[in-house]
């Protein structure tokens, strides 16, 4: 929803971007505030991917210019646990399987390091395991899989729920769905879907990052941007998806490419 | 195909003296030989037994002296390079320093209260040991302890493993000066696990020590035994005692004998956490009669440089051997791992994973050997090595060796390499772990998989506990 007088999350000014020495990200520019929903839509390769992974810290992405500023602070100055504990989660494509260690110790340190951060106590395990349960609730999920190692095994709808339940617990103030849609079928996506929603509130932020548009007849967005080439060169209402779902991508290539003829 | 187990059991002194002008060909070993055989048998016995302990004791003796310590040129040490050990020189004590119960009670495991023996420097310490939480069915005990019969029928086992002429084993047997025996008679199921303590006082000269155990489980019994190698100075002040302990060099060199009758159970824990300057060999030689089962868990966490040899042998049919071990080492420590499992029956089965951490400069060797011979056929046998590098400059070299001429076997053998996962990192990092607490937490995880199957739960979180403390 769109707040007037809303609180700026996330601002980031002319982005920039490599990988291993290809420039990935040239110049982004977005303006995220509290209670919006922003959806990051665009072909494979535009991009996207990066920008999300540039904005959690990913140490394989070096930037080179521009600016992030996050709730005020610079967030190209903190270290990815730090951007964590400031309130910016990243729920990841392809969520990382971690054997040994079990989903519940984990989601409680998880828990725990954010709780540090905001100068409250550590919750206990007994407590924790309390809360646990009740956000199980979000994604539906089987109490079962707390007691199983991080992911391993877990199909990707599993997966995709886990992220979505840590950032339940969690609760950041801008949460990025880096293609939480992918590998989903149509019942997974509605959970994750629904799950998402009971989430978002006036307080906090979302930016989903998705190929299709899909996902957006279940999670609403306030504004839609196209990215291509590594930059966004387009925006506009939840119409614009529904524009690039009928006319696909072609046409915004074709006008990412007048655009930096002309310039 | 050649068998590198040595079978051949400690010659007759009578063959030897023929070949006196191959004796003494090694005075380093010979040295340390006189140093062990100085040390006499100060316990409280028949003269029957006393004489056949000195004839097995010069017997290995003898053979001792035809031998010379191993050198990177042999097969069996090629990564495993002893001649630091050579540059020392190492005592052995006459007599144990008295260790206060108090003193040891940190080290105590709070599930084997009262179902415990201690020894000092390889001296049974009667005040600090306790067995009254165990059935009065149970034997246990140092040699002089033991019940007269139990004395002529410790004879038919000790020294008679396989493997008994290895020149660490036969220096062992040729100073032996006690035992700790822990003998299960028929069906007696232990339900308490059995704490085998091993303390070196060591603290300046350099002493050798030289542990001797022996564990016969009669026909459909069970029991649970943890063998724990350590330094007193790691009890004392684990944290800020680390330079001190540093300073503590010695030589422990100890063997176990497990032997386990039809159908008989035995899980096995062996923790050598000897402090960092120390030397450590280990035997531990398991024979399996027909039905038997038997669980190795073998972590490898203290040493400069230590060595496990464990050696099992199957005489009979449809055996199950299952081998977990865990290394974990760091600065410039060595360990070095040989296993062999001789499948010598039908029906066998064995599993075997070792894993090793290796952080900063440290070097871990694994060479597992599964002997699966013709006549063991319907065989079951996997094998996985998977280590873990936590620097540019940790070493590990890894020898899957199976020598298979049954053809109807099932045998599996893989070894990983690995670093921890960039990726792994960054995903732990992005839920607000800072990268210390992250790699500890992948650290841990990896420890954990081996860690989780030991029977004592005081034992696992103390053993985590010095994970995380040594990948600090």
């Amino acid at each position: 929803m769109i707040v007037e007088k809303a609180q700026v999350v996330l601002s980031v000014r002319e982005l920039t971007a490599e990988v291993e020495g290809t420039p990935i990200l040239k110049g982004v520019n977005l303006e995220v505030k509290a209670g919006e929903i922003h959806a990051i839509m665009g072909p494979n390769g535009s991009g996207k991917s990066t920008f999300s992974k540039v904005l959690a810290g990913h140490p394989a992405y070096e930037v080179t210019g521009g600016e992030v500023r996050f709730l005020g602070q610079n967030l190209l100055e903190l270290e990815p646990e730090e951007r964590a504990r400031a309130g910016l989660f990243l729920a990841f494509q392809y969520p990382m399987e971690i054997p040994g260690v079990s989903n519940l110790d984990f989601l409680r340190v998880a828990y725990n390091s954010r709780r540090k951060q905001q100068g409250l106590e550590e919750m206990d395990s007994f407590d924790f395991d309390e809360l646990v349960r009740e956000k199980l609730e979000v994604v539906r999920m089987n109490p079962a899989f707390l007691s199983r190692s991080v992911n391993e095994g877990f199909s990707g709808g599993e997966k995709k729920r886990n992220e979505i339940l840590q950032m339940a617990l969690l609760a950041p103030k801008l949460g990025i769905l880096d293609e939480t849609d992918s590998g989903l079928d149509i019942d997974a996506l509605k959970i994750v879907a629904q799950g998402v929603n009971q989430l978002a509130s006036p307080e906090n932020a979302m930016i989903l990052i998705t190929h299709y548009q899909r996902l957006l007849n279940y999670i609403v967005p306030d504004f839609v941007h196209v990215m291509a080439d590594g930059r966004i060169i387009d925006s506009g209402s939840k119409e614009l998806a529904l524009e690039l779902e009928s006319h696909g991508y072609d046409w915004v290539l074709e006008q990412a490419a007048t655009e930096v003829g002309t310039r | 195909m050649s068998i590198q187990v040595s079978p051949m059991p400690i010659p007759n002194p009578d063959e030897v003296s023929l070949k006196s002008a191959l004796t003494d060909r090694d005075p380093y070993l010979t040295e340390l030989l006189n140093q062990c055989q100085g040390l006499s048998i100060q316990l409280l016995l028949e003269p029957e037994s006393i004489s056949w302990i000195q004839e097995l004791r010069d017997r290995a003796a003898a053979w001792v002296r035809q031998c010379i310590l191993p050198t990177t040129k042999d097969e069996e040490w090629r990564f495993t390079d002893m001649s630091f050990l050579k540059q020392l020189t190492f005592r052995a004590l006459p007599q144990r320093l008295e260790l206060a119960a108090s003193a040891v009670a940190p080290l105590t495991l709070s599930e084997a209260a009262h179902s415990r023996l201690v020894f000092v420097d390889g001296v049974y310490a009667p005040t600090l040991s306790s067995v009254a939480s165990l059935p009065d069915e149970l034997v246990i005990s140092n040699l002089a302890g033991l019940p007269l019969a139990y004395r002529s029928r410790v004879r038919d086992y000790l020294a008679t493993a396989q493997g008994a002429a290895e020149v660490f084993t036969a220096l062992n047997t040729s100073g032996l000066i006690d035992v700790a025996v822990v003998w299960v008679p028929k069906h007696l199921i232990v339900e308490t696990p059995i704490h085998l303590l091993f303390i070196s006082t060591a603290s300046g000269t350099p002493t050798i020590s030289q542990p001797r155990c022996l564990v016969v489980a009669e026909s459909g019994s069970s029991v649970t035994l943890i063998e724990d190698y350590l330094n007193q100075a790691n009890i004392e002040s684990p944290e800020e005692g680390e330079a001190e302990v540093g300073e503590a060099v010695y030589f422990t060199n100890a063997v176990t004998e497990i032997c386990l009758e039809a159908g008989a159970q035995v899980n096995h824990t062996r923790i050598e956490r000897e402090s960092p300057a120390a030397f450590h060999i280990g035997k531990s030689a398991i024979t399996q009669a027909r039905n038997s089962r038997y669980t190795c868990n073998a972590i490898t966490l203290g040493a400069k440089l230590s060595r496990h040899n464990l050696e099992v042998f199957q005489h009979g049919e449809q055996t199950e051997t299952t081998l977990n071990g865990l290394v974990t080492i760091n600065s410039q420590q060595t360990t070095d791992t040989h296993s062999v499992i001789a499948l010598n029956y039908p029906h066998g089965t064995s599993t075997q994973l070792h894993k090793c951490i290796i952080a900063d400069q440290a070097h871990a060797v694994f060479n597992g050997k599964i002997l699966v011979p013709q006549s063991a056929q319907l065989t079951n046998a996997g094998q996985l090595n998977r280590n873990l590098l936590l620097s540019p400059r940790a070493r590990v070299d890894t020898k899957p060796q199976l020598e298979i001429t049954a053809d109807n076997v099932k045998c599996t053998h893989g070894a990983t390499i690995s670093q921890l996962d960039k990726e792994e990192v960054f995903y732990l990092q992005s839920r607000g772990l800072d990268a210390t607490a992250a790699h500890n937490l992948l650290i841990n995880a990896f420890a954990t998989e081996i860690i989780n199957k030991l029977p004592v739960a005081s034992l696992r979180q103390t053993l985590i506990a010095a994970v995380s403390h040594q990948h600090l």
